[in-house]
């Protein structure tokens, strides 16, 4: 019995560790969609942060030159990076969406594209170009992201299944507390899902719209960013490796739609999302690669399951806002 | 009453956007090509502040990269072809206003198809026949990716762009499931040249070319295309269910019907360019990465031209030239080859916000605030 315990809560832990990026980019996805735009470029987004902290990461360390990094500048230098690289990508969406009233679908993808040409190039030509020799390692700034509480190790299972992860595990837990709050208790958050609803009501209302949708996306991007900064510093131990950070951010996409667009049933589902992710190996289907990659499919089929049923119940809760995707101008009500 | 329009006036905004009726046409040309100009500049300054080359060297190598033998002219031909092929079949569905973000999915789908046909038939039929089925099974396999989204988005309004997005990844795995069925050699990972040997189901060299073929097919599919959307009776049908569902209605038109058809045709396109990336490659595999991402970017292409089939070999060759000049440069300086991936978005992003200034036009406050209605 107590194996299976162990068993348990240590499935459980690599479960939430796995689930996290998708639970940043869903939560930050959230946000955006609940203002009327339908980012589809927070793939690339995800990517831009991961690699800005990497980027910030490198240079910090080169300028340390081996000696012991300050664990606070450790911290904050690429944790800045990926904020103000993901909050640039999220700023030409608006930008181009909310000002110049593009299409959403297609602003989304490209700037996908351009996430994830920027994140792999950088990942895999930053030593390169910038003369660090060999490949690029930021290990000395992971193991600062990836400190635990001092006691975790002492509470056995208890201990890994609440306090083995980096703090911005719990950073994504509770910015997906404080989405939720905002979005259903505060009148901000009442005006914000009144744009996404419809736009023209909630500019008849006095609601300045164009500040809301920008404000909506910036943040969802900042958010949604986190998720590759965890990725690549906590996750992956600092290394950048082509491709794999592979579908997380459309992952997220799809835990959207899974949890209806409610924060709180987001964290639910990345860790159901993680928990496929991790099942195969976890499972030891041995040899068998096949079952592997069948199950991988499982979160995208189950999603399109969850979108039909929705549209077919028409329950007003569970629909999407109702703007979703369509841009707004004022002069052609 | 006065005092009152004096205020108004002063609080007349700096300048306000009023959407124009309908552009000279040569002038949207106009706007959209300084955009791509400007979009090139922008991604030579790029290049150039990544690889420290001289800016106008940028653009000489990615003509070499281009145009310097007869490898790259031909990689050149497909590739735009392909991605030809691809951004035809989305425009279709986007013609009606159904964001068909499937293209990849169905890509991969008609792959799949293709490849199955060559391995399983590879060594039991002629030439010609596994030729012919693959083709089929291709077109079939695509237009069942885009036909199940479309069921549904007819029978109960589901949002189709998550839809085909998601459909997208499912396809994304199932190759990636079949790649272990099929792999060759065995725990390789990879399926490897199908037919190596007999070269079974290749497409044939025309004159010795490889690719002709391919091109050819997407040349009279391009102008068949745009008879249909132009010319035919199912392309009105799709241009008024495009415009407005009701006045489809109104008119007649059985708007589920049009929109599923459509979308089967669509997701048969789509079909039809994974055959030519698997049976008319000069080495056919199938994996995950076979459509490489040109199923979204065939979207872009197609709203680049504004779903006109011929502007779209012109978008087509821009994004292949730009993206495989850009690996030449990346490949020369020992980058990473994703530097085509930078300078497409780049391009993608002025294109996308050039729009604006042919839609709308800024009018800025008169100077002497006569009181405007």
């Amino acid at each position: 019995m107590k194996d299976v315990l162990v068993f348990l809560c240590g499935f459980i832990a690599v479960a939430i560790k796995q689930g996290t990026p998708l639970l940043f980019g869903s939560t930050g996805e959230i946000l955006t969609e609940k203002s009327g735009n339908l980012n589809l470029g927070i793939p690339g987004i995800m990517y831009m942060g991961g690699v800005s902290g990497v980027i910030g990461a490198f240079f910090y360390e080169k300028a340390m030159a081996g000696q012991p990094l300050n664990p606070l500048l450790g911290i904050l230098i690429p944790l800045v990076c990926a904020l103000l690289g993901s909050a640039l990508l999220a700023l030409i969406y608006s930008f181009l969406t909310i000002t110049l009233r593009a299409n959403q679908n297609v602003t989304g993808l490209a700037l996908t594209t351009f996430g994830v040409g920027v994140g792999d190039f950088f990942g895999g030509s930053l030593a390169k170009l910038f003369g660090a020799g060999g490949s690029l390692s930021i290990r000395n700034t992971s193991t600062l992201f990836r400190s635990t509480l001092p006691f975790a190790e002492d509470w056995g299972a208890v201990g890994e299944l609440l306090f083995s992860y980096g703090f911005l595990v719990y950073v994504a837990f509770v910015l997906a507390f404080i989405v939720s709050f905002v979005l259903n208790k505060t009148r901000i958050g009442l005006h914000l899902r009144a744009v996404g609803e419809n736009p023209a009501t909630a500019d008849a209302a006095g609601i300045n719209v164009t500040r809301y949708k920008y404000t909506a996306t910036v943040l969802g991007g900042v958010i949604a960013g986190l998720g590759g900064l965890y990725y690549i510093m906590d996750y992956a131990y600092g290394t950048w490796s082509d491709g794999s950070f592979g579908d997380r951010g459309w992952l997220a996409i799809a835990l959207v739609i899974f949890a209806l667009w409610r924060p709180k049933t987001g964290i639910l589902g990345s860790f159901l999302f993680g928990a496929l992710y991790v099942l195969p190996a976890h499972l030891n289907f041995g040899e068998n690669r096949m079952v592997q990659y069948a199950v991988m499919v499982l979160p995208y089929v189950v999603t399109i399951i969850v979108l039909i049923v929705i549209s077919m119940r028409k329950k007003r809760e569970h629909q999407p806002p109702q703007s979703l995707g369509l841009p707004y101008f004022r002069e052609e009500r | 009453m006065a005092t009152e329009k004096k205020t108004a006036a002063h609080h007349e905004p700096l300048f306000h956007i009023a959407k124009r009726d309908q552009m000279v046409w040569w002038k949207a040309w106009i706007i959209r090509a300084a955009a791509i100009l400007l979009a090139l500049v922008v991604s030579g300054v790029i290049i150039t502040l990544l690889t420290g080359l001289n800016p106008l060297n940028v653009y000489g190598e990615m003509i070499k990269g281009n145009f310097s033998n007869n490898r790259v002219f031909w990689m050149l031909l497909q590739k735009t072809s392909v991605l030809l092929c691809n951004s035809l079949g989305v425009t279709l569905a986007f013609k009606m206003k159904f964001w068909n973000c499937g293209g990849e999915g169905q890509v991969l789908a008609g792959c799949i198809a293709a490849a199955a046909c060559m391995i399983y038939m590879g060594d039991s039929a002629p030439n010609w026949v596994i030729i012919v089925s693959s083709l089929i099974t291709s077109m079939l396999a695509g237009a069942l990716w885009g036909g199940i989204p479309a069921i549904f988005k007819a029978q109960y309004n589901t949002n189709e762009t998550l839809f085909t997005l998601m459909m997208n990844y499912v396809a994304i795995h199932l190759v990636k499931v079949l790649q272990v069925l099929w792999e060759n050699p065995k725990n390789s990972g990879n399926v490897g040249t199908i037919n190596r040997a007999s070269q079974a189901g290749w497409l044939p060299k025309l004159f010795g070319m490889q690719y002709l073929i391919t091109v050819l097919i997407v040349a009279a599919l391009c102008v068949l295309v745009y008879v249909y959307l132009k010319k035919s009776k199912h392309g009105y049908e799709i241009n008024v269910v495009g415009e407005s569902q009701n006045t489809a209605r109104y008119i007649g038109i059985n708007v589920k019907k049009v929109i599923i058809r459509t979308m089967l045709v669509s997701g048969a396109v789509c079909g039809l360019a994974g055959f030519l990336l698997v049976n008319g490659s000069s080495a056919p595999t199938v994996g995950p990465n076979t459509a490489g991402g040109q199923g979204f970017t065939a979207m872009l292409v197609a709203w680049m031209a504004k779903f006109s089939p011929f502007a779209m070999v012109l978008a087509s060759a821009l994004i292949i030239f730009l993206q495989q000049g850009s690996v030449a440069i990346a490949t020369k300086f020992g980058l990473h080859r994703s530097l085509a991936d930078i300078v497409t978005g780049v391009i993608l992003f002025f294109i996308i916000g050039c729009e604006f200034f042919i839609q709308y036009e800024i009018k800025f406050r008169h100077k002497k605030g006569g009181v405007q209605e």
